[in-house]
C-alpha cells in the first residue's frame, strides 16, 4: 500500500586509523558523526559492510564466533550509562566475576579473590563490602568503577571506552577519568576514548580524530589538534567550547546551519555546506584525508589561515611530508 | 524593588521512605536585564527551584516555607487561574528537552498564534501571525517555515523555537533550565548568544540553569552554586572565577578541565554527593571538605563577605 524508497544510512564512511600500543586514541564528534558505531564496529558488536579490522596483527574482520570469544578477552568496552549496563538483580562482585565464568574455569575461591582485588583495584574499597551491594546501591561513579573493573578482570589489552563520563557529575569525572589513567599504566592497556566533550579529550588524548557526519576530518597528535587545527570544522568546534573564564579570549566562530541529516549527505566535501572557505571544488569533490605534516591528517582541499579569515593555497595531494 | 525576591524557599518531596528537602532555605534577588547562574549537580535542587518559580513543581513536592515574590506580589499566594496569566506574559519557562515541550501534530506558526491569541484574546489571526513571523526572524529561522510540524526541525532549532515561544509575549523573567545540554558544541553557542541578544533587546532578566559552571561563567552576570538543596554560595561570576570561597566551589573550579589549559592537573572533589535521604549532620559537603572543623556539624549559616558574596561555610564566620 504504501512504497517507500528505502533510504541508506552510512554511520561511518570509509574511515582508516591506527592505534599503537599503549595510547589512548580519542574519537571525538557530536552525536551522530559516527564515533560509537565506529567503536563497536571495531569489536564487531556490529557487522561491518566493507573494510578491514586489524587487531594484534589479526585480520579479525571475519573472524568466526569462535575465535571472537578468544579475542574479546583481550578487547572489551564499556558504555556511556552506568546505570543500563549493569544487571540490577545481580551482586556488584558477581557482575564482576561474570567474565570469568565465562572466558575461564576458576574455582569459586580464586574467582573470588580475583574480583576482591580487581574492586580493589578500581577503588571500591573495602572491597568485601562492595562485592555484596547491589547497583541501585552505588552512585553513577561509583558504578561506572564497577563497569571498569569488570571490564579489567580479564587482563585485557584494549578497551573501547564510550563516552565512560558523560552521564557522571562533572566534580566526579576526574576521579573516573584519573583511574582509567592509572589502570592504563598499571595494566598496559591501550584505549580507544569516544566523547563529544572535547576538554576531556584534551585531558586524557595521546592522539585524536574529529568526525563529520560519518568521516573523519582531522586526525592528529592531541597537542597539534588543540593549539594548530587546520580543518574548519576542527577549529570552529574548538572555538565554541565553554571556558571557565569570565572573559573568553577565543571568539566563537560562526558557522552557517545545522548538520545535516545522515540520510542526504551533502555532495562533495560532507561539510561544505557549513564552511565559510567552501568552494565551487568542496561542493563537487570531497576531500581526501591527507597527511600535511607526519602524523598530521586534513580532510581539506585548502590551507586556511584562520587569524585571516582566508583560503591561502591549494593543497598539492602529490607531495606526501 | 528586585524583580525577582525569593526568600528562604524550601520546597519538600514527601516520599514513602522520608522527606527530601529538594530546596532548603534559597533566597535570590534579581533584577531587571539581569543574568542569574544557578549552577550545581544531580541533587543540587536547582531544577525544582526553577520549576517552583513558575509554581510547576510536580508532585509529590510542596513549597513548606518562605516568599516569591514578582515584582513585589507574592505568587505563592495566587490561584491558579491567576497563575495561569503570569505563566508566559511575566515569566518564561524553557525546559531542557524541546522534542516533548512542543505538540508534535501542530505546526510552529499554530504554537505560536495560539499562544499569542490565549493571552491577547483581542488580537487578530493575521496578526497574529505576523508576530509570529517577526519572532522567527529575530530566531535566525525562516518565516516560510511557520508551517512546518516540530519533527521538520532540527533539535538546534527546536530549542530556539522553545525561546522563540517563552519571550514571545516579552516576558520580564525568563528561566531556562539546561537549554543547550542536548545540543552540539556550535549550536551551544548560537542559542546562548541568542539568549544574551534577547536580554539585549528586550531588557528582560534571565535565569541560567545549568551544571556547566563554564556556561554560567562565560554567560551570566551572577552565580548561585547550589549542592544538596542548599545555596552554598552566590556572587558575581568574576568571583567566583578569582576567588571561590566555599569549598564546593573551589573543588569544583579544580575539577573542571579548561581546554584553554595545556598540561592541566585536574582535581576530582573525593566522595560522592549525598543522599537525600540521609543528608550528614550540620554541613552537607562536611564528608567530602578538607577543611573540615568542629563547628561543622552544626548547621550553616549563610555568611556575607561582602554586599554582593554570599558563603555558606563556617570559615568566614558563624
Amino acid at each position: 500500500m504504501f512504497s517507500r524508497k528505502t533510504e541508506y544510512v552510512k554511520a561511518v564512511d570509509y574511515i582508516d586509523f591506527t592505534v599503537m600500543k599503549g595510547e589512548i586514541f580519542t574519537l571525538a564528534g557530536e552525536s551522530g558523526c559516527g564515533k560509537t558505531t565506529a567503536g563497536k564496529l571495531i569489536l564487531r558488536l556490529i557487522e561491518p559492510t566493507a573494510g578491514k579490522i586489524v587487531f594484534d596483527g589479526i585480520d579479525i574482520t571475519a573472524s568466526r564466533p569462535e575465535e571472537l570469544r578468544q579475542l574479546r578477552r583481550k578487547m572489551q568496552m564499556i558504555f556511556q550509562d552506568p546505570y543500563a549496563s549493569l544487571n540490577p538483580r545481580m551482586k556488584i562482585g558477581d557482575a564482576v566475576g561474570h567474565p570469568l565464568e565465562i572466558h575461564e574455569s576458576t574455582s569459586e575461591t580464586e574467582k573470588r579473590e580475583r574480583v576482591l582485588n580487581t574492586l580493589a583495584k578500581v577503588g571500591l574499597t573495602p572491597p568485601a563490602q562492595f562485592f555484596n551491594l547491589y547497583p541501585h546501591q552505588l552512585s553513577g561513579g561509583q558504578r561506572q568503577r564497577v563497569a571498569l573493573a569488570r571490564s579489567v578482570i580479564l587482563e585485557p589489552e584494549f578497551i573501547v571506552a564510550d563516552e565512560p563520563v558523560s552521564m557522571i557529575d562533572v566534580s566526579l569525572r576526574t576521579t573516573i577519568i584519573d583511574l582509567m589513567l592509572d589502570l592504563r599504566s598499571d595494566l598496559g592497556l591501550t584505549y580507544l576514548f569516544i566523547t563529544h566533550d572535547l576538554a576531556v579529550a584534551k585531558y586524557i588524548s595521546d592522539r585524536i580524530a574529529l568526525m563529520y557526519l560519518g568521516k573523519i576530518v582531522e586526525m592528529c597528535d592531541k597537542n597539534e589538534f588543540f593549539s594548530s587545527p587546520a580543518h574548519p570544522y576542527a577549529q570552529a568546534s574548538l572555538s565554541a567550547v565553554p571556558v571557565p573564564s569570565v572573559e573568553r579570549k577565543r571568539k566563537p566562530v560562526e558557522l552557517k546551519g545545522e548538520v545535516p541529516s545522515a540520510i542526504s549527505i551533502p555532495s562533495g566535501c560532507r561539510f561544505h555546506t557549513r564552511c565559510s572557505y567552501t568552494t565551487e571544488r568542496c561542493r563537487h569533490e570531497a576531500p581526501p584525508l591527507f597527511e600535511r605534516r607526519r602524523g598530521h591528517w586534513t580532510a581539506c582541499h585548502y590551507e586556511i589561515d584562520f587569524q585571516q579569515g582566508i583560503r591561502l593555497h591549494d593543497i598539492d595531494y602529490g607531495n606526501k611530508p | 524593588m528586585p524583580l525577582l525576591d525569593v526568600a528562604s524557599l524550601t520546597v519538600v518531596y514527601r516520599a514513602k521512605r522520608g522527606n527530601v528537602k529538594a530546596v532548603d532555605d534559597v533566597s535570590i534577588s534579581l533584577n531587571k536585564g539581569e543574568i542569574l547562574g544557578i549552577v550545581g549537580e544531580s541533587g543540587s535542587g536547582k531544577s525544582t527551584l526553577g520549576l517552583s518559580l513558575i509554581r510547576q513543581i510536580p508532585p509529590p513536592g510542596v513549597v513548606v516555607s518562605g516568599a516569591i515574590r514578582l515584582d513585589g506580589r507574592n505568587i505563592l499566594n495566587l490561584k491558579e487561574h491567576e497563575m495561569l496569566l503570569l505563566r508566559g506574559r511575566k515569566i518564561a519557562f524553557v525546559f531542557q528537552d524541546p522534542m516533548t515541550s512542543l505538540n508534535p501534530v501542530k505546526s510552529i506558526g499554530a504554537h505560536f498564534v495560539e499562544l499569542l491569541r490565549t493571552h491577547e484574546p483581542n488580537l487578530k489571526e493575521a496578526d497574529a501571525i505576523q508576530r509570529a513571523k517577526e519572532i522567527l526572524k529575530v530566531l535566525g529561522i525562516s518565516a516560510e517555515r511557520l508551517s512546518d510540524y516540530p519533527h521538520q526541525f532540527s533539535g538546534g532549532m527546536r530549542q530556539r523555537i522553545m525561546i522563540g515561544l517563552g519571550v514571545a509575549l516579552n516576558p520580564d523573567l525568563v528561566i531556562a533550565d539546561e537549554p543547550t545540554t542536548a545540543l552540539d558544541v556550535i549550536v551551544q553557542a548560537k542559542t546562548l548568544d541568542l539568549l544574551k541578544r534577547l536580554r539585549d533587546a528586550y531588557g528582560m532578566a534571565l535565569v541560567l540553569i545549568t551544571h556547566d559552571l563554564s556556561i554560567a561563567l562565560e554567560r551570566c552576570d551572577k552565580i548561585m552554586v547550589m549542592y544538596a538543596g542548599q545555596l552554598v554560595e552566590y556572587t558575581r561570576s568574576k568571583d567566583i572565577q578569582d576567588t571561590p570561597r566555599h569549598p564546593y566551589t573551589q573543588g569544583l573550579m579544580r575539577s573542571i578541565p579548561n581546554i584553554e589549559l595545556t598540561d592541566q592537573r585536574l582535581v576530582a572533589i573525593p566522595g560522592n554527593p549525598p543522599d537525600l535521604l540521609n543528608l550528614p549532620m550540620g554541613c552537607r559537603f562536611n564528608p567530602r571538605c578538607s577543611y573540615t572543623m568542629i563547628h561543622c556539624l552544626d548547621n550553616t549559616p549563610l555568611i556575607s563577605i561582602d554586599e554582593q558574596h554570599f558563603v555558606r561555610c563556617f570559615l568566614y564566620g558563624g
